[in-house]
């Protein structure tokens, strides 16, 4: 009864941060010009038109660069899975039509990892010994990627996660594991807190899942609140096998100014709707991770409630009155609209906040196979050290979300976060974080182990 | 708030949790009872039901009220026909074998379950309620949805009692269930009844999940958590008695709802689970079940 | 030697399950590496399933709460090599031990209990035992759950990671598990087992203590679910809560319906059937559920009793010489 349940935990999310707040022309060095990107899309326009022939006649050797992409299609992580797997697409789409990776294709070998452990760690063994791939890449939910970790670490696959799990910077995992593309839990939290206790109010409530997930939010920000001069007067943790939440809230203290909460998985609405009708009109102030409401429409029926609450998102869902021109490259290319919704099915909504981790990770991984010019398996412990010598990434097109910090000894990147009011149905950005806002000690430092 | 409209709250809470694992525990519950065996793909036939609920109010894009309705005589039906179609396509050739009828319902759970993921989506989606009226109490608002469905659960628990009971057709289930070989004998036509048993045991499992999907939504994993409570109501309740089944979601959901008042959540669950096999072990044959001889 | 002839269950039962370890033990140097590594997972989760077997397929004991066992000896193994810096084989024997005393305490309880109260009662004890590895989320990360430290994970020198040692290990632990299987369905105490499953009134009447049979036919069992546990956290080094949930308990029932209940190599084959049912459907189609689903109801509509199960009986006399 629980087990699916419990899961719901899924986790992971993103972070993010996306446009910068002057994008265009922070996009410099790596990133294109608005003109640049209109001329990329000309030219890949043009690329397609030629199937399969201009493409790697460049190349010394031809065959392709194998990604294993160690999707959730079943499970509880199906909604995400899809969403990561549009965008990976995409991305390997556009790599492949500006001339590949070192003149090669890329080629994504996707399989389904059932958002389950076991499966998980059987897929990274896959990809590492009968796909014959050259990394594996893309897992979400945090207990696949630390139950594929030491498999990956132990077939020396370099195994590059979009998590946000505080997984890969808290040093449990091994060298060969990298998140590059998506900032983690810890640094999304802290970097809440001060515009929290300066905007919101200083006493305030969590309702967060209790297990891991939850647990790093009530731990990361209590302590990031009290550095701010604010409180948490009141922790109420969520039993995994819950499926509602109505008993809950009588446990918010009335002196509550800010009510924190994170759920995720199927059972948000619920909880959305039945915090409606247990305030009504006369509610403290919300502020919520976007986790929750992923591949949820903001205007669904029973989101009502949420009208003038707060969230942290990773990238902003809705298309912004200042949107950079990659946020709108990156849309199309994706296949979404301003909405954040498919551009084929404006119901089918995507996890905005997070998927674009996927997108800018292959596109580090790019970066670095050409850095440390790659040939194949035997240059895996290369591509490693060649992407923990980075530390830069200016937004562009390969960082739509915006500018990045990489820490080469913890293997985890920083970046800026959004918080987003919603009005009527809209999201509307009301602040963007610095990087330094979401900086914390390093714990780890995985440079030290061999490879 | 304090210590009474909290526990108010939490009782209100647990009769709404316990109106709807009734009635899909009682579908289970006439599966289990006469036909003996192991429906592990209940708990699909619920979620299918929620999400053809769905599908059937979005389809129609009718007033909520209207389109619930339909959902509550649509849905069913559908699941009921697959679910009798289910059974006389498998389990009549493998004999109602209990053990082989785990396998065959696994495999079901499987093809439901991903039919559904390829079909709706991994969303959750919800379903409007008929009717959108809050109830401020003193101390909270409450969905007055939700006391709607206490009572159209007791509403289709009493038609169930009145079919089993007062009706020719529950009379050769009742047979059929007390002594298979007899029934038979008294040309009860026992096939055709456990056809029927199982397409209705589905449909109630279907109504149940129309009758949540306005509280919870409509999810292709959620089927999983009816399947267990509603087994574990059936045995504590003691196999084949339908006021058991009922008191039994009664006990279960209200005691989910009131523990947690007491005990941080996840030990009060640790502690509701521990008290049902408690339970169990003082009486084994259920709270309302009749003592083997 | 008669009498090991007669514990393996006879020339014809001897020659095939001893046979059966000799082609695992020169397969590894054959496999492709994928094979290799996913057949000593394969040769682990049997230990399970054959452990289940016990319970279910020879004593008619239908537990919904094995993940319970599995999960201890995994916990044991993985919290005393995490937190108590115990390593290999010390590890394993405390998760062995936390197996086994769990077994005990919950067997005592639920099989004062029969039937469709037993299975509730197992799987509620198994949902409180999910639930408290969330409860104590502290030390063990709950769903997230940890991984086991390389240097924890040694045994005598050799380093578990290591695929050779890995395949060796996992051979041996199923080696072990399989002819302790033959062995208690071949002794006195697997007939009583077996006429137990059959009649519990008559075993009684005719003298035998059937609680007591019955919790020993359990902590076997149970010890087998947890050797298994620990050593698959101590040899693919994590250590989660998905292990302890109930698909844990549901899955050694799958595999040893699948490969024949009271079939001694029956939840080896089945455990083995349905990886590589997953394995390789999935390589082919994204709806591969589908796939195992339909092949689950084809496999029951011609296999009823599983696979060896019904072959066994199509054989007769003879099947029941070589399949004990």
């Amino acid at each position: 009864m629980a087990e699916t349940r419990d899961r719901r935990d899924k986790r992971t999310a993103a972070a993010g941060t996306p446009r910068g707040k002057k994008p265009a022309k922070t996009g410099g060095a790596g990133g294109l010009s608005r003109r640049g990107v209109l001329a990329g899309l000309g030219g890949a326009a043009a690329l397609t038109a030629a199937p399969g022939f201009v493409r790697y006649s460049q190349a010394q050797s031809s065959a392709p660069i194998k990604i294993g992409f160690q999707v959730h299609r079943t499970g509880i992580g199906a909604a995400y899975g899809r969403w990561y797997d549009r965008t990976t697409q995409a991305a390997v789409k556009l790599i492949n039509e500006a001339g590949g990776i070192n003149g090669r294709p890329v080629e994504i070998v996707a399989e389904d990892d059932g958002t389950d452990p076991k499966r998980g760690s059987e897929v990274v063994e896959k990809f590492a010994t009968q796909h014959g791939c050259d990394i594996a890449f893309g897992t979400l939910f945090s207990h696949v990627v630390i139950g594929s970790a030491p498999r990956a670490g132990e077939l020396k696959i370099p195994y590059f996660v979009v998590s946000e799990g505080h997984h890969v910077a808290s040093g449990m995992l091994n060298r060969y594991t990298l998140q590059p593309g998506i900032t983690d839990v810890k640094s999304q939290v802290i970097a809440m807190a001060p515009w929290i206790s300066q905007n919101l109010g200083k006493k305030v409530t969590m309702i967060f899942p209790d297990f891991a997930f939850g647990h790093n939010h009530r731990d990361f920000f209590t302590e990031a609140i009290a550095a701010q001069g604010g409180e948490v007067i009141e922790r109420i943790a969520i039993p995994p096998t819950e499926s509602n939440f109505f008993k809950y809230f009588p446990r918010i203290p009335r002196e509550t100014e800010v009510l924190y909460h994170v759920m995720v998985g199927p059972g948000v609405l619920t909880f959305v709707k039945e915090m409606g009708e247990f305030y009504g009109s006369n509610r403290p102030e919300i502020f919520g991770f976007i986790d929750s409401l992923e591949a949820v429409a903001i205007d669904n029926p029973g989101l009502e409630f949420l009208d003038g609450t707060y969230f942290w998102e990773g990238m902003p869902r809705h298309a912004q009155a200042d949107q950079t021109a990659y946020d709108k490259f990156y849309r199309e290319a994706v296949g979404v609209n301003a909405r954040g919704a498919s551009v084929d099915d404006p119901k089918d909504i995507s996890t905005y906040a997070h998927m674009f981790g996927c997108w800018e990770t292959l596109y580090i991984v790019k970066k670095g196979m050409e850095a440390c010019d790659y040939k194949g398996p035997e240059s895996r412990a290369a591509l490693i050290e060649a992407v923990e010598a980075m530390s830069d990434m200016p937004a562009g097109m390969a960082h739509p979300q915006g500018a990045k910090l990489f820490n080469g000894k913890t293997h985890q990147v920083f970046g800026h976060q959004h918080i987003s009011a919603v009005r009527g149905s809209d999201l509307v950005t009301v602040h963007t974080t610095s990087i330094e806002d979401g900086l914390y000690p390093d714990e780890v430092d995985y440079t030290t182990q061999s490879l | 708030m304090d210590f009474g409209p909290f526990f108010l709250l939490a009782a209100m809470e647990g009769a709404v949790g316990a109106a709807v694992l009734a009635v899909t525990a009682l579908g289970l519950s006439l599966v289990f009872g006469v036909m003996r065996v192991v429906n592990v793909a209940h708990g699909e036939f619920y979620m299918l039901g929620a999400v053809i609920a769905w599908w059937v109010t979005s389809l129609l894009g009718v007033h909520p009220a209207l389109g619930f309705l339909a959902a509550l005589i649509v849905s069913p039906l559908i699941v009921g026909a697959i679910a009798g179609a289910a059974e006389r396509l498998v389990l009549t050739r493998i004999h109602y074998d209990p053990e082989a009828t785990i396998v065959a319902t696994i495999g079901m759970l499987y093809i439901i379950q991903q039919a559904v993921l390829m079909t709706y989506g991994p969303d959750a989606r919800p379903v409007q309620p008929p009717f959108d009226f809050r109830i401020q109490l003193p101390w909270f608002g409450y969905s007055g949805y939700k006391l709607f469905v206490i009572l159209a659960a007791a509403l289709l628990m009493l038609a169930v009692w009145w079919g089993l009971t007062r009706t020719r057709v529950g009379l050769m289930m009742r047979a059929t269930q007390f002594d298979r070989e007899t029934a038979r004998a008294f040309a009860i036509p026992v096939d055709t009844v456990y056809g029927g048993v199982f397409a209705v045991g589905a449909m109630l499992a279907a109504l149940g999940a129309v009758l949540v999907t306005p509280i919870q939504q409509a999810h292709y994993l959620m089927g999983h958590d009816p399947l267990l409570l509603s087994f574990i109501v059936v045995i504590i309740g003691g196999l084949g008695s339908l006021r058991g089944t009922v008191l039994a979601a009664v006990i279960i959901g209200m005691s989910d709802g009131i523990i947690s008042v007491f005990f941080s959540p996840t030990l009060a669950k640790i502690i509701a689970t521990l008290a049902v096999a408690f339970v169990l072990v003082w009486r084994p044959q259920g709270l309302f079940g009749e003592r083997p001889a | 030697m008669s009498g090991v002839l007669a514990l393996l269950g006879g020339p014809r039962s001897a020659a095939l399950h001893l046979g059966l370890i000799a082609v695992l033990a020169v397969l590894q140097f054959v496999l492709a590496e994928y094979h290799h590594i996913a057949m000593s997972r394969i040769l682990v989760l049997a230990c399970f399933a054959i452990g289940f077997n016990i319970a279910f397929g020879y004593t008619g004991l239908l537990s919904l709460g094995h993940a319970l066992f599995f999960g201890a000896g995994m916990y044991g193994a993985g919290l005393a090599a995490q937190f108590l810096a115990v390593a290999g084989p010390g590890a394993f024997l405390i998760g062995l031990a936390a197996a086994i005393a769990t077994t005990l305490i919950a067997g005592a309880i639920a099989l004062r209990t029969a039937g469709v109260s037993f299975m509730i009662v197992t799987l509620m004890f198994a949902q409180a035992g999910y639930l408290t590895v969330y409860y104590f989320g502290a030390y063990t990360r709950g769903d997230e759950g940890f991984v086991v430290d390389a240097t924890m994970r040694t045994l005598f020198g050799l380093a578990l990671n290591d695929a050779t040692v890995r395949y060796w290990i996992a051979l041996a632990l199923f080696a072990v598990c399989l002819v302790g299987a033959l062995a208690v369905a071949r002794s006195g105490l697997g007939r009583v087992l077996v006429a137990i499953r059959e009649n519990e009134e008559r075993a009684r009447m005719l003298g035998y203590d059937v609680y007591r049979y019955k919790l020993t036919a359990l902590v076997i069992s149970g010890a087998m679910a947890g050797a298994a546990g620990a050593a698959y956290g101590l040899l693919f080094g994590y250590v989660g809560a998905s292990f302890a949930s109930i698909q844990y308990s549901i899955l050694p029932l799958l595999w040893v319906l699948m490969g024949g209940a009271g079939v001694v190599l029956g939840p080896f084959l089945g455990t083995l059937a349905m990886f590589y049912l997953i394995d390789l459907t999935s390589g082919v189609t994204t709806a591969y559920l589908l796939v195992v689903g339909l092949a689950l109801i084809a496999l029951i509509l011609f296999f009823p009793k599983g696979i060896l199960g019904t072959l066994r009986e199509k054989l007769g006399a003879r099947g029941a010489s070589w399949l004990p």
